[in-house]
């Protein structure tokens, strides 16, 4: 057997979990529907902002490429929620759609051991429930140990505007059109998902004096821990902001009923997070005006992405909408706006390591398994690809827990509660977001990229240093006390804090709202490293909050700690209330944790549960 | 709980029927077996059939018979009930037959138990039903019956649903930082609202304070020196006509204790053993064994003689009581005061003797008002019964005062999110659910987002 990976699919997850493999040691073949697609960015020009920026550092954690490529792109960076608490803060990048692709395809195409293929697959080579190849359009085999599925919106794809459906990909090409029917045969649910998309406009049509100004940060960083920023403050391009009209909102009412949503043309399921403009105007009708930002998609074409302002209705109302716009009047469509319909697998008949629980050394990631967005796409396919690796290898999966990366998360959520609509990430998704920074992705995620074989020797070095640096830091700041002597109090004071009666440690200080690490400075000499500092600040800063988020985090892993054995037969069980019976047979958690997260399996069915297993000396 | 369980469900002895439910796999095989007439493994669900008990040839009685098949029962097992005549011979060999069959006689509360625990009933509601059944007296019933109606569910409903509301306003910035048409949260903005689901849970949490008097005995220490009357005023107090006297042997002092109920509240009364055998222990009595039962008591009332001049030990007994919810008693007004009453506390007094019917009243009037009473009858019945419902609705409280505190501190409001979760959820709890979920369906419903 000529491969021991082959890779559907070269979107986001695609390219993340071919480079996983190949860079583990395994023969990978990617099969890519159009080699000039590889990582493209179909819908926002935009990588990170919150959760999803904090994904994206934690693929950089684990060896992943995507921060690395990003860095390589950028139009613009931006840290969010920098007034809020550092749990929140996330990057957000504007990459630029033709850079972005070009350096990924660069990286892959120069990868060892990665082969990349243009053509279609159409059927999987299956045998006793195992998987052992792919067959393409043309009827041709080619047989691989494991096979990673990540399709994207290319499963039966179709095109949504108004009335008009096409059968195509977002850029017109062909989509899959028996895959999703096989993976039913064999056992997969299929469900039909639905996303959208603006228009495109053409930026010299544009008067952006009508419009407000929303520039990059004016400090350098990057999105990776490797990688030394590369653009120039003064060289990001910005992003502008208007708002709709009243014409805007009339122009919609009046013609509702020829969007492909409200016309009944759809019947995939979107994304409440996400909504049409339609969709905003019916559901907040006393709402004047939305906000809408104008996003450039590139430095090498001019077309401008209006943020906000996805839309499934006729190319003609699209014209009257974009032109009831500020600064827009003139506006030249490039690239209408459109609803896209696809087929994806339900994500409950997958196991947390991203296997299928139907076909053994099949893994899926990305949209294909109910998710939208670059970020989600991206950690899904670096764990697919990590964790086909390891079962080549005879080793255990890699399964990040819900304490432990956004990741976890993402993929938790998805094989225990399965998803109804496209599922983002959110912060609100995370319990212990204040454990998931984005400045700790390192410290929580780089152990396991260096034990997985991704994170070089020297790079893990490195980070020990780091770690044993941040420590001692730590250290010195407790060790060091100051006590009320007139001196001291003067200099308290001129950093406008509260002067001493007792010696207090400098820990103990920095713990003041208004103490900063950087005014310890005047009672100690402190590294220089920002990273460090910042760490170090955060870390004393919240200790409390960050105490008691461990500690409920303890209390889910004594759940987690709980096995379900595989072969458990629920009817055995007595007394589970029917409806938890039926979600534990079909889902068959692998720990009492994951059981409890199950909606429709109460704290009772968890007692029995448990009472049951250690009766049954399964505990 | 693989077994079938059965007990008379109805009062024994009393009434023209009693009724005895069997729950469980093999309810309706295991009254099959000693049932004549139709064959019951065959009728449809909901059902009743005309029939008799037997004991082999031997009739026992002439019942009807309701057969209910899992899930749409009480306890969503199979359930039959057997209606019989009601006397007591009957029914018991009835439920003998049963026992000898196979079933297991059911633990108080069993059936509820299973009800709760194939998902029937929610937690508040169980122990509520629980309560109805071990309750008191009226006030405890009215309470429990509130809990059942779904009253104190939805209090906390809509709490917890203002602390939702305001738990999406906080995330919906966190996801959405540039949506400027949001409202950004900030400590100033949400300080208002903490305080006001703050003072909303606590009263709760005071009020069922108050309602854990009502649902539950209180432990009343009848108090003095021998001889001052505290037998005749207990005497007085148990008036046999509304009294509830009920003799509990073996706890663990030995004792035997009186009950009374008084504005639907009952009072237990500690020791009055110790009190009505005056003559035995007259020397065992001493201020000693007084401090002790004041310790033990939620309300104290201590018995003066207003025929002698207070003593060493009624002023001990004074001392000792000061802290406690206290009623002074002068007693033996019919005879000439020698007490000095200007060296008493300054505290309402009430006046008795052992002829004045009078006195009692105005003692039981003085014991409402310190319960306050009057004002928990006005008050609706919206309490936390049971001590596992108010000590997570004390956590919650103090949880959301931390935030509020910290709120003042200017912590980040992300921050607070955390905690004002915590909280949350641990309102959640009481009435058994709590899901991330339900945040962010209240995310999406509540604004307008998107790309």
């Amino acid at each position: 057997m000529k491969y021991d990976v082959i890779v559907v699919g070269g979107g986001h997850a695609g390219c993340e979990a071919c480079l996983a493999t190949s860079r583990l040691g395994n023969q990978t073949l990617l099969i890519t529907g159009n080699i000039e697609n590889i990582a493209d960015m179909p819908c926002n020009p935009s990588i990170g902002g919150p959760a999803k920026g904090i994904i994206v550092r934690e693929i950089d954690a684990l060896g992943g490429e995507m921060a690395k490529n990003t860095d390589k792109s950028l139009l613009q960076l931006k840290m969010l929620n920098t007034k809020k608490g550092p749990a929140v803060r996330a990057l957000r990048a504007q990459a630029d759609k033709i850079t972005y692709p070009q350096e990924m395809r660069r990286t892959l195409e120069k990868q060892k051991n990665l082969e990349i293929k243009e053509a279609m697959v159409e059927d999987l080579i299956i045998k006793d429930k195992k998987v052992m190849g792919v067959i393409l359009a043309n009827g041709e085999k080619i047989e691989a140990k494991t096979v990673i599925l990540t399709t994207g919106t290319y499963l039966r794809a179709v095109i949504l505007r108004g009335s008009k459906k096409t059968s195509c990909g977002p850029h017109g090409e062909e989509p899959s059109k028996f895959l999703s029917g096989k993976l039913k045969e064999y056992g997969f649910r299929i469900v039909r998902l639905k996303t959208g998309t603006p228009p495109r406009i053409e930026k010299e049509t544009i008067d952006f004096t009508k419009a407000s100004l929303e520039p990059g940060d004016n400090i350098l960083r990057t999105f990776s821990l490797d990688t030394t920023p590369s653009y120039k403050i003064e060289e990001q391009v910005p992003c502008h902001l208007v708002y709709t009209t009243e014409e805007t909102k009339k122009i919609i009412e009046e013609n509702l009923e020829q969007s492909s949503m409200y016309g009944g043309y759809v019947e995939g399921v979107g994304p409440r997070y996400c909504p049409s403009i339609e969709d905003k105007i019916v559901r907040f009708s006393e709402k004047e005006k939305h906000q809408l930002f104008l996003e450039p998609e590139s430095r090498y074409y001019n077309d401008i992405y209006i943020q906000g302002f996805s839309t499934s209705m006729p190319e003609e109302i699209q014209e009257k909408m974009v032109h009831s716009l500020p600064g827009l009047s003139q506006a030249k469509i490039n690239k209408y706006a459109y609803a896209i319909e696809y087929d994806a697998i339900d994500p409950l008949d997958l196991k947390q390591s991203l296997e299928t629980k139907i076909i053994e050394n099949l893994f899926t990631a990305g949209q294909i398994n109910g998710t939208s967005g670059y970020e989600e796409a991206a950690g899904q396919g670096l764990i697919a690809g990590i964790n086909a690796s390891l079962k080549l290898q005879g080793r255990n999966p890699l399964i990040l827990k819900r304490n432990e990366a956004y990741i976890g998360v993402l993929i938790d959520d998805l094989v225990t509660k399965g998803t109804k609509e496209p599922y983002r990430m959110l912060t609100s998704r995370a319990e212990y977001r204040l454990l998931l920074r984005h400045d700790n992705a390192d410290l929580r995620l780089r152990k396991y990229g260096y034990e997985v074989g991704l994170i070089s020797e020297d790079c893990y070095q490195q980070f020990l240093e780091k770690e044993y640096r941040i420590k001692k830091v730590k250290e010195q700041l407790l060790e060091t006390k100051i006590t009320p002597t007139k001196n001291i109090n003067e200099q308290l004071i001129s950093l406008n804090t509260a002067i001493l009666q007792d010696g207090i440690s400098l820990y103990d200080l920095l713990k003041r709202p208004e103490i900063t690490i950087e005014k310890l400075k005047t009672f100690i000499s402190l590294p220089d490293e920002a990273n460090i500092l910042e760490q170090v600040e955060i870390e004393i800063k919240y200790e409390g909050y960050i105490k008691k988020a461990n500690k409920e985090a303890e209390r889910m892993l004594h759940l987690e700690n709980m096995k379900i054995p595989e072969e458990l037969n629920y009817d055995e069980v007595k007394n589970l209330a029917s409806e938890a019976l039926q979600k534990l047979k079909e889902i068959k958690p692998t720990s009492l944790g994951q059981a409890s997260r199950i909606s429709g399996v109460n704290p009772a069915d968890i007692s029995i549960l448990m009472i049951y297993l250690k009766k049954e000396k399964m505990l | 709980m693989k077994d079938t369980i059965t007990a008379i469900s109805t009062a024994l002895g009393v009434g023209a029927i009693s009724i005895i439910r069997v729950s469980g796999r093999e309810a309706i095989t295991l009254v099959n077996q000693i049932f004549k007439g139709k064959d019951l493994t065959k009728v449809e669900s909901h059902t009743i059939h005309y029939g008799h008990i037997v004991d082999r040839d031997e009739t026992i009685d002439e019942v009807l018979v309701t057969i209910m098949k899992s899930p749409k029962t009480f306890t969503m097992e199979d359930v039959v009930e057997i209606n019989c005549h009601g006397g007591i011979a009957p029914t018991k060999k009835i439920l003998e037959l049963l026992l000898l069959s196979g079933c297991r006689l059911a633990e108080p509360g069993e059936f509820t138990k299973r009800a709760f625990l194939n998902g029937r009933i929610d937690l508040v509601k169980a122990e509520s039903i629980m309560n109805v059944i071990s309750s008191e007296n009226e006030n405890a019933r009215r309470v429990a019956m509130k809990g059942l109606e779904g009253y104190l569910s939805n209090k906390i409903q809509q709490l917890r649903q203002k602390m939702l509301t305001l738990l999406a306003s906080i995330e919906v910035n966190i996801d959405y930082p540039e949506y400027e048409d949001i409202e950004v949260m900030t400590n100033e903005k949400i300080l208002p609202e903490l305080k006001n689901i703050g003072i909303e849970l606590e009263n709760l949490v005071k009020s069922s304070e108050d309602g854990q008097i009502l649902t539950s005995a209180i432990k009343t220490a009848i108090v003095g020196r021998p001889n001052v009357g505290k037998s005749s005023i207990l005497n007085r107090l148990l008036r046999e006509e509304r009294a509830i006297v009920t003799d509990i042997e073996g706890t663990t002092r030995d004792t035997v204790e009186g009950k009374m109920n008084l504005g639907g509240v009952t009072l237990e009364i500690i020791d009055t053993a110790g009190i009505r055998n005056t003559t035995d222990i007259v020397e065992k009595i001493g201020v000693e064994k007084a401090k002790k039962e004041i310790e033990e008591a939620s309300l104290v009332i201590v018995v003066l003689n207003y025929h002698e001049q207070l003593t060493k030990e009624d002023r001990e007994i004074l001392e000792k009581s000061k802290n406690k919810v206290r009623i002074i008693v002068l007693n033996k007004t019919d005879l000439e005061r020698k007490i000095e009453i200007e060296q008493l506390p300054k505290e309402e007094l009430v006046y008795t003797n052992a002829t004045a019917i009078a006195g009692v009243e105005n003692l039981e009037l003085a014991i409402q008002n310190k319960l306050n009473l009057g004002e928990i009858e006005k008050g609706d019945y919206t309490y936390l019964s049971g001590t596992r419902q108010i000590s997570l609705a004390k956590e919650a409280l103090s949880i959301l005062n931390e935030v509020i505190s910290s709120c003042q501190e200017g912590i980040p409001v992300d921050m607070l999110e955390l905690d004002i979760h915590a909280s949350w959820e641990k309102l959640g709890e009481i009435i058994g659910e709590s899901y991330r979920e339900e945040l962010i369906d209240q995310l999406f419903s509540q604004f307008c987002l998107g790309k």
